[in-house]
């Protein structure tokens, strides 16, 4: 058995203290590995997006120890510095409404990833030319994110989170903005990603159309995973 | 990958705009201190044109632009008598009105020696005096042209000459005549209030001069012919520097603290527009600079987005401030002199001003949260 990519060991979270305490997330024990595509749901106010703010180092825990893609990145305390830098090298993000920069071509929206982690400029183009390609909105290469549809739009936000060929990928509600077709296509291809590049997807939605689209699910209520 | 220039690129119209808006704040600093300049300028014209190396003056005053002098005519002859005088002119000035072409013009009137210290120097266009009486060369800017007559007093000159640029301090075109009429329109009075001084015993001498102005023959020193003048109680000497330092601090020293502040006071309201105008932009960018910080984008990145953006502000606005006030400069009432270094001083002076006012900017992008990149 590989070890996970995602490892989450008894991680909390905690808003506030005394009488005004929210506890967000209580002694989560998670586990995903690599080419799953994994659902974390649970109903609004129930900690999933809390969690994937935890993976993905945008929040600080309160208690436990994190693990991703095999380094230690938090042991009651993150154990590095540089969070911003933590996420461009292991992290990928893809957001409900895409959150493509509006000033930037599709293929800037892809390239600026790769020039933030250093690639010379040609091969960060190759790249963008590469995952517009396998993506298949190569077409749409130089248009600005305004003229594309719902769907091209959340398949460059996909291309931008491969981009520096992460082993996680981190999805808020990716499909919540798609009709039933469009969102079967961005599962698809999540699936794809997971397969082909050994990656870790985390999906958190109440997307009813998606729910059969997941290896795992992961249920949580009031901050702590319950049975699916 | 240079985000600002894409950024504004993106939003290419209302940056042009806003630069624009800028630009014609800008362009009122640099106005402002181009009209310094222009004051300080012209204020030395009257004072230069001569290029006299003393002044001979009242004694006790500190004329004849500073404070009124009055001095005998014959006090050039003693003058040019002094050892190390290589020549010297009797001159008056005195403001008046007359009306050119039907509209009332004030004029600076120079009164001097044909062929003496204390003429035009320069001519534009048509000679200089060379009738004792009735003969004017006027500056450009008093409309008049050349062969036109005009009545000053109770007399009427004609035009033989015209120069350009010879301005008072007051920025009113100067314009010169032959002492003997300048003397007439000073000092002789017409007939009604001439019976009446005489009756009062009052009359007032006719002969009488402003100053004499003094060119000193190579390697004289100035103060040792000054110190000679004022042998003579009843004269002052100034030398040129002092003559200069004089109409500066008493002419132009208020103008220049009223122009200073106003300079500031601009300076720091641009400093505060441009100051909102970024913080506008960075609220605009909340979700992207948010997706940036997420996917990575560490804070001297964010940082460089909206002060390169600030400093690209600044930087067209000025030059289009700059070449608006170049281009209307001739069109101002009184002179404006654009001078290289103090363009180049304020382009200094607005590089900080849009660092300063990209902090408040600056401050409100390093507080986005990356999570504000998640959800609706």
């Amino acid at each position: 058995m590989t070890h996970p990519i995602v490892e989450l060991r008894g991680v909390s979270k905690h808003y506030g203290e005394g009488a005004a305490r929210v506890d967000a997330v209580q002694s989560l024990d998670l586990d995903i590995h690599a080419g799953t595509v994994a659902g974390l749901l649970g109903p609004s106010g129930s900690g999933k997006s809390t969690v994937l703010n935890l993976i993905g180092a945008i929040v600080d825990p309160s208690a436990g120890r994190i693990r991703l893609d095999g380094d230690a990145v938090f042991d009651n305390g993150w154990l590095r510095t540089d969070l911003r830098r933590l996420r461009l090298e292991k992290i990928g993000f893809i957001f409900q409404f895409h959150n493509l920069i509006p000033f930037l071509t599709v293929t800037e929206n892809i390239e600026v990833v790769l020039h933030l982690a250093g690639w010379p400029k040609a091969r960060a183009r190759q790249r963008a030319d590469e995952l517009l390609d396998y993506l298949q909105v190569a077409d749409r290469a130089a248009a600005m994110p305004a003229q594309l549809s719902g769907g091209q739009a959340q398949r460059v936000a996909i291309a931008r989170a491969l981009a520096n060929r992460p082993r996680i990928i981190l999805a808020d509600e990716p499909t919540a903005a798609l009709d039933s077709q469009r969102a079967g296509i961005v599962m698809d291809l999540l699936r794809q990603v997971a397969v082909e590049q050994g990656a870790a997807v985390i999906v958190v939605t109440h997307d009813d159309k998606i729910m059969s689209r997941f290896d795992v699910r992961h249920t949580l209520r009031d901050g702590r995973l319950v049975p699916s | 990958m240079n985000l600002a220039i894409r950024d504004i690129r993106h939003h290419l119209g209302r940056f042009v705009l806003t630069c624009l808006g800028l630009s014609l704040l800008l362009g009122v600093v640099i106005s402002m201190i181009g009209i310094y300049r222009g004051l300080v300028a012209d204020a030395l014209v009257l004072v230069r044109a001569p290029a006299a190396d003393l002044w001979v003056v009242e004694g006790g005053t500190r004329g004849p632009f500073a404070e009124s002098s009055r001095i005998p005519r014959d006090t050039r002859n003693s003058v040019a008598r002094i050892d190390g005088v290589a020549e010297a002119g009797s001159v008056t000035y005195q403001s008046v009105q007359v009306e050119v072409d039907g509209r009332p013009q004030r004029v600076f009137v120079i009164g001097f020696e044909p062929g003496r210290l204390g003429g035009p120097v320069r001519l534009e266009d048509g000679r200089s005096l060379v009738r004792s009486h009735f003969e004017l060369v006027a500056d450009i800017r008093t409309g008049l042209a050349l062969g036109q007559r005009v009545r000053i007093g109770s007399d009427v000159f004609t035009v033989v000459g015209r120069t350009r640029g010879q301005v008072d301090s007051g920025g009113n075109p100067v314009v010169h005549m032959s002492l003997l009429d300048a003397q007439r329109l000073q000092f002789e009075q017409d007939g009604g209030a001439a019976r009446n001084q005489a009756a009062r015993g009052q009359q007032i001498n006719p002969h009488q001069i402003n100053a004499v102005l003094a060119r000193l023959q190579p390697g004289t020193d100035a103060g040792a012919v000054a110190g000679a003048v004022e042998r003579w109680k009843h004269l002052s000497a100034l030398t040129q520097d002092r003559q200069e330092g004089l109409l500066l601090t008493a002419v132009v020293e208020k103008a220049r603290k009223q122009i200073g502040m106003f300079t500031v006071t601009l300076l720091t309201v641009s400093t505060v527009i441009i100051a909102l105008i970024v913080h506008t932009m960075t609220l605009d960018k909340v979700r992207e600079i948010a997706t940036l910080k997420l996917i990575g984008a560490p804070d001297r990145t964010i940082l460089g987005l909206i002060v390169q953006q600030a400093l690209a502000m600044g930087a067209i606005s000025f030059l289009i401030g700059a070449a608006l006030i170049t281009a209307a400069a001739e069109h101002f009432p009184r002179r404006v002199i654009i001078e290289g270094a103090d363009v180049a001083a304020l382009a200094g002076v607005v590089t900080v001003v849009c660092v300063i006012a990209s902090l408040l900017g600056v401050r409100h992008a390093v507080k986005i949260d990356p999570a504000q990149a998640l959800g609706g």
